[in-house]
């Protein structure tokens, strides 16, 4: 039997219909028709959909949507800046080659922003450590850890701050 | 994801209650990093799906020195990672939570979990055996302490009944003067199962060992006591002859299998490696090395 479910994603208040065994990922890619966030593996090993939920990065595919009742919800669509730019993530792994086939991205992008939101100068070890929950078939990822350093240079964009463009 | 009813009580007793009605066909989902995992890989397919999530006194978690550490059924690996007590106290602890998964999993994933499930390859399942710690469960019956080194039967198997729920983790205190380290063997550096786990605790008293604890993982149908390594380093000082003594016991005590992640053979050659660095890293650890 579905329940109604009241969700803050990217700052933006959502009522959504869902059935208890429906993902965050479903739910999110689905009812929110929001399709930044990506399936991967769906059973926690890719980080392909990870997102951040009240401040805290997950694998989206390993949290009912029903469990995000209550709840904030950043995805991908909410890394835009205030004033509509990209974060400074978004513009490094573009400008530095971090992108690929793209598939990694979304979920690469909120891992390393959740780190850089809680770290907002990581050591090389610590970048390391923070993304080790995300695989990329393409890039060998060594653009995508030069992007995050480059990143780290920039100014940091606190949760607040978002908003979907 | 196959259809299931959910509840989300408000209280302990009606867990327990819902447990015990539905007998084995209900499934508690805490972090749900294992549960999920199952239901979506049909290994798991439960009827009724209990979250206990908003329970109120789950999530507590208390350390202090003298005392030891207790923390509720809904703690995460990440809160007991980044834990700055538990980091002293219990290094080894971090050592495990901090291999489990990754960030992203340890953020949902509960260290209750992960006793639940009872896999054989658990991480933090070696750490807190070495450290004395028992498990707190409620059921129809009352509250009962068991201790976490009798809590695993085989394999995915605990003493836990159907309708009981793990609710506290109670860890004695460190003694002065001890060391403690868990080591992980993984074919891989993270997002990896333990193809082979060691955790050593060594109480040191003028740089003779007083008493040593070596619980190994992933190496027989449950977590298991090295008992015969232990007894070669009892008493005596941790020379290079000694350690090297007790991990090649270690190894010889040790029953893994061949399967999908690693031969027996090697397993137990890595019994016998991460055994004599456990040891050393406990040691150094203690401060008397």
């Amino acid at each position: 039997m579905k329940r109604v479910i009241s969700v803050s994603i990217n700052g933006d208040l959502h009522e959504l219909a869902v059935e208890p065994f429906r993902s965050l990922l479903d739910v999110l890619r689905g009812e929110a028709g929001l399709t930044g966030t990506k399936k991967g593996c769906d059973v926690g090993d890719c980080g392909a959909c990870t997102v951040i939920l009240d401040g805290k990065p997950v694998n989206a595919c390993l949290v009912l949507a029903i469990e995000a009742d209550g709840s904030e919800v950043t995805t991908v669509e909410g890394l835009v800046t205030s004033d509509g730019s990209l974060d400074p993530l978004q513009e490094n792994f573009l400008k530095l080659g971090a992108v690929q086939c793209g598939f990694c991205t979304p979920g690469l992008l909120m891992a390393a922003r959740a780190l850089l939101n809680e770290n907002p100068n990581p050591t090389e070890a610590e970048i390391r450590f923070g993304i080790a929950g995300n695989i990329c078939r393409c890039t060998g990822y060594t653009k995508v850890f030069n992007a995050i350093m480059a990143a780290t240079k920039a100014t940091a964009v606190t949760e607040g701050e978002v908003s979907n463009g | 994801m196959k259809r299931f009813e959910y509840f989300e009580p408000q209280t302990l007793a009606e867990v327990v209650d819902l447990l015990g009605q539905y007998n084995g066909k209900a499934n508690i989902l805490a972090g749900g990093t294992d549960l999920l995992v199952e239901i979506k890989e049909h290994l798991r397919s439960p009827d009724y799906v209990i979250n206990i999530k908003k329970i109120p006194d789950l999530d507590h978690l208390v350390i202090d020195a003298n005392i030891g550490l207790r923390f509720g059924a809904l703690v995460t690996m990440r809160e007991i990672e980044t834990h700055l007590l538990v980091q002293s106290l219990y290094p080894d602890l971090i050592d495990a939570a901090q291999q489990v998964g990754s960030i992203q999993i340890r953020n949902r994933a509960t260290v209750a979990g992960n006793i639940c499930r009872a896999s054989p390859s658990a991480d933090t399942l070696p750490p807190l055996i070495a450290n004395g710690a028992s498990v707190r469960l409620a059921g129809r019956r009352g509250e009962r302490d068991v201790l976490m080194e009798a809590f695993f039967t085989g394999p995915g198997k605990t003493v836990r009944e159907v309708d009981e729920v793990l609710t506290e983790i109670i860890v004695p205190a460190p003694a002065a003067n001890s060391g403690r380290m868990y080591i992980k063997h993984g074919r891989r550096k993270a997002m990896e199962l333990a193809t082979v786990g060691v955790s050593v605790v060594l109480d040191l008293d003028d740089d003779i060992c007083q008493r040593a604890v070596i619980v190994l993982g992933a190496v027989a149908p449950t977590p298991i006591r090295a008992r015969e390594a232990e007894a070669v380093l009892t008493g005596q000082r941790l020379t290079d002859e000694v350690i090297v003594r007790a991990a090649e016991t270690a190894m010889n005590e040790s029953r893994p299998i061949s399967d999908v992640r690693s031969s027996a053979a090697y397993r137990r050659e890595m019994v016998r490696v991460q055994t004599a660095r456990a040891i050393r890293g406990a040691y150094q650890r203690s401060g008397q090395a």
